[in-house]
């Protein structure tokens, strides 16, 4: 199949980008969006041009270092997919797909389409996890979890930090991220000891970085590929407005 | 020469440990805080080594190849993360445990270590969920375990198909909280490129910042590798892209030995290759073991509809060949078995090159529901990729490459031959023998991680607790950037027409076709002549476009590839000395009449430890013999 590419390239982050077209007309539908873009550089390295800068690794979808945005949408057409799960077989012939790097102040682009996802870093230093050095844990049974609640701590706790939430977002919030660590770790007795500073502070940290509001568009819940869902922002305001009254609050 | 010492500790095998712990020499809090350690890598092994160091009050600085040490590939690993809790009153215990690794290693792992790995195990289990690690439950609350191959005990615990990212995760936060408290200082985006050594002892490393290019200077006062596996040298793997086996290659060419290199183990449930252009291979879990059944059509080239094959026309060959163990044999048995059926002409798909794995009977016993519960992550991504779904048509599954046994030689303090480098997790050689059972490379990784290394590194440090940080200013720093600049330069001017890629592509099939699940002297010989006409052919005619000092992929790719290349000669090397079959390693000449792996445990019972001898040169073989005194050799049968 023959595809028309629009990449957004940007040699780094001081000077301006553009978008360049790309004709391909060697695709076959069961290459991944990856693959294809693969052959793209191929071809650019041979002609002696700079290839296209993205970030991947795994390829199956659980590292989330891929994220791309693909006509308009974080990981392209397709629901619950990393960009790396997308394969051409999503597209017709003679489609024109535009791809771009994530576009949120919080996410600098470093090259082309590869950008600094270090805030989420930086938010997750304020909190995202349970204070407890190695050899001072208890027996694992000795604690008892409602099976429910551990599943639905996996269900928050399978965020790739992809940061597609953030991209999806007209407010380019970091919400959906935020909200999957503090509901996965208040749901579980483990980590109720610092619930209350970790919604205070992680939420802080998102505000500081210059991450924007959850208006509640849901945006969010639907470009997720792993399909967080937006009852974990629920979850996070109750967790941060109880926080917000407590007295144990330090 | 480095002598081979494992140092393994006086005493009965379950005090060994102990012992070791009573009597290692320790550092005092004021003390640990003039010692600084580097970790390099980040995954199951590398974060909570890095964690837990920093938690004893050492300076550690961690280096990571990514944006963010959470993408480690570590993330990846599927099914499960063992444990000899004996939670379901099976007979399990840390005896047993200890037993299924030896005998399912084939007798080639070291005996002190594994049972260590083994004991270790529980309190994993513990630390991860204190750190928020949801592991699957009962109703009642209680984690529950399911069952992998090789053993006959429900050991392992896991949250979904996914078990590899939640346990990474886990370690992961616990690292974020040691970097938040400034205890450990994190470089992402970069790529250690050289190890630099004083006086006989590893005290830095030489790191290229991914994103300007520029070569950077750490010192330390010991340097720990948890840079994982090289199964992405078969260019298809069902590795990240990236995982590379280049921190062992600088290792190695410093002096460290290299342990048994061409034991790597070939998963048998992976996705077939689809098409040519395909850059990677992906796994599917072990655990559907449990439950699916393989088979193929008793008649060859059957090209039916799998639904349309009667029960009486499918041949469940592990289960007819493997009656005691079934569809649970362990990974080496099972990839041989499906590669044997296939060669045979009883494959199945587009190709021949596949064997389907059913789970109707499962299904029709226990529901889709409970089925979905199980697999369901995995039965999506199967259908993602394939766009079929498993819970209608049997899984098409082949066997990829996937995880390295061989790796570093350590000793029990999992020291390498260099005094003051360490190497953890599937970077060393250690606990696996000639072969892995699932489940216990997250188990493996961890234990060195979070409960080994933090107590033998101290043993190390103590002596060094008068030593005074070294200069980057030194000659050492200054020699070792200046072999790395010279490197670079080297690749970025050949100016050629082939891209690394391209290379990387043909040394894989080279690997496998000679090196991979079957051996034999005559291809591995055939091997050795292509690969290094390959190596010359790379040397002269690559294609790296771009400068040394900016974000340069290709540039990466082409230091992966260089160290492939020469990685490639020493596991042919390897897979050549032993003339034998045990586990991972199948000889052709080497076989049972029923075509079973036939060890020679008179001339083989060894760790191969390879010591480098220059470029292109042959490598110098130490043996680290190995005695078993608390098991009896056997021949491995799972019937």
């Amino acid at each position: 199949m023959k595809v028309k590419l629009k990449i957004w390239r940007q040699p780094n982050a001081r000077s301006k980008g553009k978008f360049v077209d790309y004709d391909l007309d060697d695709i076959s539908p069961e290459m991944s969006f990856l693959e294809m873009l693969d052959a793209l550089n191929t071809r650019l390295i041979q002609q002696g041009d700079d290839p296209v800068a993205y970030e991947h690794d795994c390829r199956e979808g659980i590292c989330g270092s891929c994220g791309l945005f693909i006509n308009g949408r974080p990981h392209g057409p397709e629901r619950e997919v990393a960009t790396c799960q997308l394969h051409m077989r999503s597209f017709r012939d003679g489609d024109t797909i535009v791809v771009e790097p994530w576009r949120a102040k919080a996410f600098p682009v470093i090259k082309d389409l590869v950008v600094d996802r270090s805030a989420f870093e930086k938010i997750m230093d304020a909190g995202g996890f349970v204070s407890v050095d190695t050899g001072s844990a208890p027996e694992a049974n000795t604690t008892p979890v409602k099976k429910q609640n551990a599943e639905r701590a996996f269900d928050a706790g399978v965020c790739i930090g992809c940061g597609a939430c953030v991209a999806a977002c007209k407010n380019s919030s970091a919400s959906l991220f935020v909200a999957a660590k503090i509901s996965q770790l208040a749901l579980l007795p483990q980590g109720k000891a610092e619930a209350q500073r970790r919604a205070l502070n992680m939420v802080a940290r998102m505000e500081e970085l210059g991450f924007g509001s959850c208006t509640s568009t849901e945006a969010c819940e639907v470009e997720c590929p792993k399909s967080i869902s937006l009852d974990h922002i629920a979850r996070m305001n109750r967790e941060y407005l109880r926080a917000s009254f407590s007295e144990e609050k330090d | 020469m480095a002598t081979l010492d494992a140092k393994i500790p006086e005493g009965p095998l379950k005090d060994k440990w102990t012992n070791y712990l009573n009597s290692m020499k320790l550092v005092s809090p004021a003390n640990k805080k003039k010692l600084d350690v580097i970790v390099v890598g980040t995954g199951i092994a590398g974060s909570p080594a890095a964690a837990t160091l920093a938690q004893l009050g050492y300076n550690v600085k961690v280096f990571c190849y990514q944006d963010s040490p959470r993408r480690a590939h570590s993330v990846a690993a599927q099914g499960g993360i063992n444990a000899s809790k004996n939670y379901r009153n099976d007979g399990d215990g840390v005896y047993r445990h200890f037993y299924d690794m030896i005998k399912g290693g084939d007798y080639r792992a070291r005996e002190s270590n594994v049972y260590r790995a083994a004991e270790v195990s529980n309190g994993i289990i513990d630390q991860l969920t204190a750190q928020g690690v949801p592991f699957a439950r009962e109703y009642g609350g209680q984690i529950t375990t399911r069952s992998f191959g090789g053993v006959q005990v429900s050991r392992t615990f896991y949250a979904q198909g996914q078990t590899g990212q939640q346990v990474l995760l886990g370690s992961y936060s616990a690292l974020r909280r040691m970097i938040a408290k400034g205890k450990v200082q994190m470089y992402e985006r970069r790529q250690m490129l050289e190890l630099v050594i004083k006086d006989g002892h590893a005290r830095g490393i030489i790191a290229r910042n991914l994103l300007t290019g520029e070569l950077e200077r750490h010192t330390a006062h010991a340097v720990v590798l948890a840079t994982g596996g090289y199964g992405t040298i078969y260019y298809l793997s069902t590795l990240g892209v990236t995982s590379s086996g280049s921190a062992a290659m600088i290792a190695y060419r410093n002096g460290a030995f290299f342990g048994n290199p061409s034991f790597i183990q070939i998963h048998p449930t992976c996705i077939p290759q689809l098409s040519d252009f395909q850059s990677k291979l992906t796994l599917m879990s072990e655990s559907l073991r449990n439950d699916g059944r393989i088979w193929v059509p008793k008649e060859q080239g059957d090209k039916r509809n799998p639904n349309d094959i009667p029960e009486e026309e499918r041949d469940y060959y592990l289960e007819r060949r493997y009656p005691a163990f079934g569809n649970l044999v362990p990974r080496d048995v099972a990839s041989r078995a499906a590669k044997e059926r296939c060669d045979a002409g009883y494959g199945v798909g587009k190709t021949g090159q596949a064997v389907y794995l059913d789970f109707k009977h499962a299904i029709k016993e226990q529901g889709a529901k409970a089925i979905g519960s199980k697999y369901g992550n995995l039965f999506e991504l199967y259908e993602k990729i394939t766009g079929e779904s498993p819970y209608e048509t049997p899984m098409r599954i082949y066997p990829a490459g996937h995880y390295t046994m061989g790796g570093l030689w350590v000793d029990y303090e999992l020291m390498t031959t260099i005094p003051g480098l360490f190497a953890i997790g599937e970077a060393n050689f250690s606990d696996h023998g000639a072969n892995r059972l699932g489940a216990s490379s997250l188990m493996q990784g961890a234990g060195d991680g979070y409960f080994i290394l933090p107590n033998t590194i101290g043993n190390y440090l103590s002596d060094k607790i008068k030593t005074s940080r070294l200069s980057t200013e030194e000659p050492e720093f200054e020699e070792a950037e200046k072999r790395v600049r010279e490197k670079l330069e080297k690749l970025i001017n050949i100016n050629g027409s082939q891209t690394a890629a391209s290379f990387h592509k043909r040394l894989g099939k080279i690997m496998w076709d000679h090196c991979g699940m079957l051996r034999s002297e005559e291809g591995l010989k055939q091997a050795r002549t292509e690969v290094r006409e390959l190596k010359q052919e790379f040397w002269n005619d690559l294609q790296v476009p771009g400068t040394l000092s900016e974000l340069n992929q290709e540039l990466e790719k082409a230091v992966r590839v260089a160290d492939f290349l020469d990685m490639s000669q020493l596991l042919i090397e390897d897979a050549l000395n032993r003339h034998e079959s045990c586990g991972g390693h199948f000889r052709q000449e080497y076989q049972t009449e029923a075509g079973e792996a036939l060890r020679d445990d008179e001339n083989y019972m060894y760790v191969a430890a390879w010591e480098y001898q220059g470029e292109d040169q042959m490598p110098r073989l130490h043996k680290e013999q190995l005695t078993f005194e608390f098991v009896e050799v056997k021949e491995r049968t799972y019937k």
